[in-house]
């Protein structure tokens, strides 16, 4: 087995520092002279960013320490360099040659970043024994708070931002997936397909680190692949192709109240796409509310909440791939639990009131709140859709785990949350006294669900918030846990095994 | 009344919650190992970095305190029997009505030269894990000694870390008194696939130390050498009496208690792995030395000092392991191989297996292990203390197993696989 050492991970980051401090160099000549195809003010800030990251670089190569891993390979300093001079590739697109050239440099930003990242995931994963491998995932300075890994968290967050509010700054980036936005959509690409290509490039390549890292567990395997393909076909490939047969772009994967403009009336609602879908905007329409309200009350009851938010969704298909790294980071006190509660039922009753307000005026013909709808419609998107599900819901992966919007914030989750509590056949059972408390299944929950709480004294795990990904049952080192779907009776148990004094396990 | 409970193991603080459940008194818990309980069993994964070592305690801060539960971190220096008192090592003096040592387990060590030098240890407590981080940190090349569980926790643990290691092995096959050779030879393979050097039929001669009198290499009795600045050693452990035999209570290995866990001293009771039953256990033996047992004791014991008469008794036998990504169970009795009364089944499969094990005079089930199969704990129990006889139907075995969302087992081959 090939081992690597810190030394090669010390000179992969030295080779990156190295690249961002010439390119910086090359950038700041180049605004000094107005060179094409350079921009000066944005060459000048993408040199600064350079220049910061290695120094982020160098702080992490000083002070932060990792374990060396048995399962690195020497591919992995070779992958590693590509990816990080992808990132380069990405800066320098941004500082202006993206525009100028938009096929090479999505092949030396966004592709190479691809290309890398999977390489250094199939040099890590492939050689490595099938089996559950979290070594390091606590200690690796890059998912623990380190230099490395605040940079990563400022700039998803600072991605983010700049996606939402200031998308002229990304138009470098933007004008490389030109040549792919004409094939798929037969147009120019905007922002907003950029960040679609970026989100599930991301869940695509880490989908396929998910499903090495777990291979040797076949729920892991189906789950994987039902993310990815969700994703990828269902919320990228087909509302693109729509666009190109001048459809409206609908995402069948989403519905009210996580997508709470399809259900609400109105131009900032379906009416654009009654408008612009005719009859396949009619099936849209029918389709989301069918979703909504039918299907999914049935699909809860039958298999509990993980049917949609980690076999479907695309927020839980970012968390489960791009996300698996982060998952020990989720606040797990029982204090963050309450807060939770508190939270994520408040924002599933802002989406009802709202909803509720909006169709009473469309009833009303705007008779008793005017126009207010328009800004009840606007200030949701903005602090919910914008700030809530986006900047920190992906943006903070590195700082507070995962699944933040999901478990604090997402009104689906909610009201799934409720049915799977009360009414849902699903729950993950624990067998007999074999616990060991060793607290694996519960540094892993991304929900921060104390999950050996509830293993040690054995006892039926039932949370409105567990989302079913099942990684506790797979971590779990005695395989205590187990998802299931089952009868309602019985299900609420309480603490039956170990606890319980007139039923005795350990009498047996 | 004040309990004061010696250790904050899983034996003395099961003893504190159940007490807590059924009692009002007083409760306090000396423990100069840690100020919080801790899961010694999840010490490899916050070495590995699959934890960390906050991820170590079982519940949160706060529970002791809503509990009434008062936890001290200091060190007992002295029992004093006549007086009801324990001094600690902060000098403050703690008086009792009741007493529970609860003092767990320390490692062996079998008067090796070289067995006390720097780099050289066991692994039982949360010190014995920091000193493992101190000296393994520019470690490359380790040994372990000790063909048991912890011996191939250890090895994966300093594998993982980067180390080449070698696991030093009395037996001719990994465990060979538990498993036979087809269960021996699953761990076999593991060991290689995880890149462990496994030298079987290998005992340790001495340890040699380098001019700074750290360890360097391990012989063997055969005279091998083998370069390692770190050695674990993981032959198994005894009971921590010490304190219990200065105090002047009876102690044989352990500190000598009845039924009821009361030691020679009266308000003086002795709970979990430091413990020795006077007359036996009925699975032989007198000493449990189990995550499980020490849990199963602190309840019995907890109930007791809560006012309930109880003594007493070892569940049915159970345990678990997992030998890098190899999982293992068993419940009951299971010999290595068949003799005169005992006659075993296995169904085997790429990497798996079930083993039951029969009494041939009347065909009843005895026990069974599983490697990478789980079993349900509670169908387990039922089936062997009932002592179910003769073939098992393929309802059964699904029942039995515990097998993941869309592993398919083949039930109907297993049980008649299985079946005397």
């Amino acid at each position: 087995m090939n081992t690597i050492a810190l030394e090669d991970i010390d000179r992969v980051y030295k080779r990156i520092m190295k690249v961002c401090l010439a390119v910086a160099g090359i950038l700041l000549v180049a605004a000094a002279i107005d060179l094409w195809p350079f921009r000066p003010l944005p060459s000048v800030v993408i040199a600064s960013l350079l220049v910061a990251v290695a120094s982020v670089l160098q702080v992490a190569r000083k002070n932060d320490w990792r374990p060396a891993s048995a399962h690195l390979s020497s591919h992995n300093a070779w992958a590693g360099s590509l990816t990080g001079l992808g990132a380069v590739g990405i800066m320098v697109s941004l500082a202006g040659a993206g525009s100028a050239f938009p096929e090479l440099m999505f092949v030396l930003g966004i592709g190479s970043v691809t290309i890398g990242g999977t390489w250094m995931i199939l040099a890590r994963h492939v050689p490595a024994p099938a089996g559950v491998d979290n070594h390091g995932a606590t200690s690796n300075p890059i998912s623990n708070h380190g230099a490395v890994g605040w940079m990563f968290g400022i700039l998803m967050t600072g991605f983010y931002v700049l996606v939402y509010w200031y998308p002229q700054a990304l138009e470098g980036l933007v004008r490389t997936t030109d040549p792919l936005s004409w094939v798929l959509r037969g147009r120019a690409a905007d922002h907003w397909f950029m960040y679609s290509l970026v989100y599930s490039l991301a869940v695509l390549v880490m989908g396929v680190r998910a499903w090495l890292k777990y291979r040797h567990i076949k729920y892991q395997r189906i789950r994987t692949v039902s993310v990815v393909f969700f994703q990828l076909i269902l919320a990228f490939i087909l509302p693109s192709i729509l666009i190109l047969f001048e459809q409206p772009e609908f995402y069948f994967t989403y519905f009210w109240p996580l997508k709470w403009t399809y259900l609400w009336p109105g131009d900032y609602g379906f009416g654009w796409i009654l408008a612009d879908g005719g009859r396949l905007g009619v099936f849209m329409v029918v389709w989301g509310a069918v979703l909504s309200f039918i299907a999914t009350p049935i699909l809860t009851y039958f298999y509990g909440k993980r049917w949609y938010c980690s076999w479907v969704c695309g927020c839980g298909g970012m968390a489960e791939t791009m996300g698996d790294p982060f998952r020990h980071l989720a606040p797990r006190s029982t204090d963050s639990w309450r807060l939770e509660r508190w939270m994520i039922h408040g924002s599933l009753a802002v989406i009802v009131v709202a909803t509720a307000l909006i169709w009473i005026n469309s009833a009303l013909e705007g008779a008793v709140f005017g126009s207010v709808s328009g800004a009840v419609a606007r200030t949701y998107g903005f602090l919910f859709g914008s700030i809530w599900a986006g900047v920190i819901g992906v943006g903070f992966y590195p700082f507070l785990g995962t699944r933040i919007w999901c478990r604090f914030g997402c009104p689906m989750a909610a009201i799934l949350g409720i049915q799977q509590r009360f009414f849902s056949r699903f729950r993950i059972t624990t067998n007999g006294g074999q616990c060991i408390s060793c607290g694996n299944c519960s540094t892993h929950c991304e929900m921060g669900i104390d999950v050996r709480w509830y293993a040690q004294r054995g006892q039926n795990i039932v949370r409105a918030s567990c989302v079913g990904c099942g990684i506790c049952s797979a971590v779990c080192p005695r395989g205590v846990l187990k998802l299931e779907n089952g009868p309602l009776e019985g299900r609420l148990n309480g603490p039956v095994l170990v606890d319980r004094d007139d039923v005795d396990i350990l009498e047996m | 009344m004040h309990i004061v409970i010696v250790g904050n193991g899983i034996a003395g603080i099961t003893v504190a919650r159940f007490v807590r459940k059924g009692s009002a008194a007083r409760i306090t818990v000396v423990s100069s190992e840690s100020p919080f309980h801790i899961a010694r069993t999840a010490l490899m994964y916050a070495y590995m970095g699959d934890i960390r070592l906050d991820d170590l305690k079982p519940y949160e801060d706060g529970f002791w305190s809503q509990n009434r539960i008062d936890l001290v971190h200091d060190h007992v220096e002295e029992v004093d029997a006549e007086r009801n008192m324990i001094r600690l090592a902060s000098g403050a003096q703690l008086e009792w009505d009741q007493l529970v040592l609860a003092t767990g387990s320390r490692p062996n060590r079998f008067g090796w030269p070289g067995e006390h030098a720097p780099g050289v240890q066991g692994l039982y407590s949360i010190q014995d894990l920091e000193s493992m981080e101190k000296w393994t940190r520019d470690c490359r090349q380790a040994a372990v000694v000790g063909g048991g569980l912890i011996g191939i926790e250890m090895a994966e643990m300093l594998r993982v870390r980067g180390m080449d290691v070698h696991l030093l092995v009395r037996e001719s096959a990994y465990m060979d008194f538990m498993f036979n050779q087809h269960e021996s030879d699953l761990i076999h393979a593991q060991v290689a696939r995880h890149g462990v050097h496994l030298h079987l039929d290998t005992e340790l001669d001495r340890i040699e130390t380098d001019a700074d009198g750290r360890a360097c290499s391990v012989v063997t009795t055969s005279g091998g050498v083998l370069d390692a600045s770190f050695v674990g050693l993981a032959v198994g452990v005894h009971p921590n009496a010490e304190l219990a035999r200065k105090a002047g209570l009876e102690v044989d290995r352990g500190i000598l208690v009845d039924y009821a866990f009361n030691t020679s001293v009266p308000g003086i009771r002795a709970v979990g792995d430091c413990a020795q039953f006077r007359d036996g256990l009925a699975h032989g033996r007198n000493i449990e030395q189990l995550w499980y047992s020490g849990r199963r004791q602190g309840r019995i014991l907890g109930r007791i000092l809560a006012g309930e008469q109880l003594t007493y008794k070892p569940a049915l036998f159970y345990n678990s392991a997992k030998f890098f990504d190899l999982e293992y169970q068993t419940y009951g009795n299971v010999p290595p191989s068949d003799s005169d009364d005992v006659m075993t089944r296995s169904w085997t499969d790429e990497g798996r297996c079930v083993r039951f094990a029969w009494s041939r005079s009347d065909n009843h089930l005895l026990g069974m292990n599983g490697f990478n199969v789980r079993m349900r704990h509670e169908t387990a129990g039922q089936l062997i203390r009932s002592a179910h006889k003769g073939a098992v139907a393929p309802d059964t075995m699904r029942t039995l197993l515990f097998d993941p969302e869309f592993s398919k087992l083949p039930t109907a081959a297993m049980a008649e696989a299985v079946s005397p």
